[in-house]
């Protein structure tokens, strides 16, 4: 990842549920691909296209509607993104053109997929969440702003703060090479794997 | 000194390097990899042309995407065909130890990795998949990773993490014969709910625990990541001993000795304190089945399905009202009176030959309902030769069960094994998530005795009856 997020100014896809799985953000029969692209289009397949094939949008879905066509900030409710580990999950949010996911809570392994792959996720309370998903339901152009650098969420004249851990951010904001950090500390590993005790270390195989 | 979690020990026995803003470098010991979500990762390391640091700590096998019956092997997708391949040539390419398709060994990943002796206490254990876990039952950190994390463990063999509050659930009471493992962990989640678990790793302990077999125990933590956990750990002790001693690639001779005076002090020191605490007690507790959508949805078996009304919680009671109408289920209606379609048993919560040996006790002499599926996958091949020496097969096949091949099949549905819209199954996986098992399916989670005695009444229906 090369270009980093900071200020995020868009309307915003209000999804009004709880504990959106990955599944649902991207089903499972997309899983067989062994690209990182591409995934954005089949983006909640399930809820979004009444066929297999995904021809038929489903047009009470919020995706669907004409009134959230270019949001980059999706909202959500408690435990987002829980269930299975799969990365596909944020790569399908990104592709599609979601910058930030705001939501009153992430379950903890998709949120550290989401910072490794330069999608926002920001958390607010459940009073917070609820005055965003009544400002976008019944004005879908509200802007949102989204601002990294101050950690605010601004609506309608009202800021939101929210929190988040300064690694993570910077990594956001630089676009940081996770792996190419971790390699800087090579001396680090080096010396602690000489301290490894014969029982951790690599099993034999007869 | 400050009394210390079993969390807190294992995080201080793997510290590389303390990092700024209260992330540190952690050192990884063992690596589970599956053919699903390993490709992009070889593929993200290939590009920048880096390798792997340390083959022999990661171990691979295929489950995913593998067919289960045997007369279907030739009609995989070119697509699932490409992820073996792949699977294939990257262990090969970087000398990672593969148990591939058709090797004596091969199995769910989350089955093999405890069976082969790989998993031990006191280490740190990743994997590509939520499920991994499953190892805290041996008193090891174990947690799912993506492909972003497994690509950064395969280069530095570390990873970079913040640490988690804990959360201690301490488990109570004399649970009845026909409870199992399975029916304690839905009794927990639907206690606590899906997101207790956000931010937290679980220690779950108490005297229910401490008599839980090892499978049982992996059964539990399997689960935990439907809490909201990543990692549920309980702490080793003789049965963790025995249960690893001996196994092909467990530690030997000195090693071993070294390692047994290490997992001593693998415990919470009685005086520590954690962030947060919950207790479940099982004392008059039936068996526990999913009625709706999520893991928490789940009820004693005997008793009618809740009425979202009477949810104090409006997140829960927003999803119980989903949940309804997408199975087709009415509030106050009786959940041992839902027929059924299919019956499964098999995945990485329950595989293993202890699930394999309380199902087909339950079948005592009865045969399947003509008007249900019900198909047994072995966890592994492994599990598989075991059930076969002891006739299990025999007393599946003879009660009308199918009798497959080790994979993840029905859990996942990324195989051959899909179920199509409308049908009913319950299943002994770890999700009921919509559309899991195949657009618009139905499932109900259960134990292995709940899958088999309703697969026989044709109806969810309570085993200890």
């Amino acid at each position: 990842m090369s270009c980093g997020i900071t200020t995020v100014t868009s309307k915003a896809a209000p999804l009004d549920q709880v504990n959106v799985d990955t599944d649902q953000i991207i089903p499972k029969q997309f899983l067989t691909s062994v690209s990182k692209q591409g995934f954005g289009r089949h983006l909640f397949h399930d809820w979004r296209y009444l066929d297999s094939a995904g021809t038929q949008p489903n047009l009470e879905f919020v995706l669907n509607q004409p009134q959230h066509q270019g949001a980059e900030i999706l909202l959500s409710r408690e435990n987002f993104g829980c269930g299975s580990s799969r990365e596909h999950a944020p790569w399908a949010l990104a592709d599609y053109g979601f910058k930030v996911v705001i939501a009153t809570s992430f379950a903890d392994i998709f949120y550290g997929n989401c910072i490794n792959n330069q999608l926002l996720p920001v958390s607010l309370s459940k009073s917070e969440m609820d005055t965003l998903f009544d400002a976008v339901q019944s004005a879908a152009d509200t802007a949102i702003t989204v601002d990294l650098v101050n950690q605010t969420v601004s609506c309608n004249g009202d800021n939101y703060s929210f929190t988040i851990s300064p690694l993570h951010k910077e990594t956001l904001i630089k676009g940081l090479d996770a792996i190419g950090q971790t390699l800087e500390q090579e001396a680090f590993i080096q010396a602690y794997e000489k301290k490894i005790p014969q029982w951790r270390c690599a099993p034999h195989y007869e | 000194m400050k009394a210390k979690t079993l969390y807190d020990k294992i995080w201080e026995s793997h510290l590389v390097k303390e990092m700024p803003n209260g992330f540190s470098l952690l050192y990884v010991d063992r690596h589970l990899i599956h053919e699903v979500t390993s490709a992009q990762a070889f593929s993200g390391l290939s590009e920048k042309q880096h390798s792997v640091r340390q083959p022999l700590l990661a171990i691979g096998t295929m489950d995913h995407v593998v067919p289960t019956a045997k007369d279907l092997i030739d009609v995989m997708s070119a697509e699932q065909r490409n992820l073996l391949a792949l699977m294939h040539s990257n262990c090969e390419t970087h000398g990672i130890p593969l148990f591939d398709l058709g090797h004596t060994r091969q199995g769910i990943v989350h089955v093999i990795g405890p069976e082969l002796g790989f998993i031990l206490p006191g280490t740190i254990v990743v994997c590509g998949d939520s499920h991994a876990s499953t190892h805290g039952a041996f008193g090891a950190l174990a947690f799912g990773i993506g492909a972003s994390e497994i690509e950064h463990v395969l280069v530095t063999q570390t990873l970079v993490q913040k640490k988690q509050k804990t959360f201690r659930i301490t488990v109570e009471g004399r649970p009845n014969d026909a409870i199992s493992a399975k029916d304690i962990i839905l009794k927990t989640i639907q206690t606590l709910g899906v997101s207790s678990g956000n931010g937290y790793v679980v220690e779950f302990c108490g005297s229910v625990i401490e008599n839980l077999s090892m499978e049982q125990r992996m059964t539990l933590c399997n689960m935990s990541v439907e809490l909201g956990a990543k990692a549920g750990l309980i702490a080793p002790d003789q049965k963790t001993i025995d249960y690893i001693k001996g196994r092909q690639l467990a530690p030997k001779g000195d090693a071993w000795l070294e390692a047994l005076a290490d997992w001593t002090a693998l415990r919470s020191d009685n005086d520590a304190i954690f962030d947060k605490e919950a207790s479940i007690n099982v004392d008059d507790t039936h068996s526990f089945v999913t009625w709706g959508t999520s893991p928490e949805h789940a009820i004693d078996v005997t008793s009618l399905l809740p009425f979202p009304e009477q949810e104090q919680d409006e997140n829960r009671a927003q999803g119980m009202s989903r949940a309804y109408s997408y199975m087709q289920l009415t509030p106050g209606m009786r959940l041992d009176e839902v027929k059924i379609d299919v019956a499964f048993v098999g995945s990485c919560t329950n595989s293993r030959i202890e699930d394999l040996r309380a199902a087909a006790t339950q079948i005592n002499k009865r045969r399947v309902s003509p008007k249900v599926k019900a198909i047994i996958v072995p966890g592994s091949m492994e599990v598989k030769k075991q059930a076969e020496a002891e006739g299990l097969h025999t007393l599946f096949e003879q009660a009308g069960f199918e009798w497959r091949l080790p994979g993840c099949s029905l859990c996942v549905a990324i195989n051959n094994d899909t179920l199509s819209a409308g049908t009913r199954c319950i299943s002994t996986s770890n999700r009921n998530f919509e559309n899991r098992q195949g657009k618009g399916v139905l499932t109900h989670l259960a134990s292995p005795r709940t899958v088999v005695e309703s697969a026989i009444k044709g109806h969810i229906a309570n085993p200890a009856l």
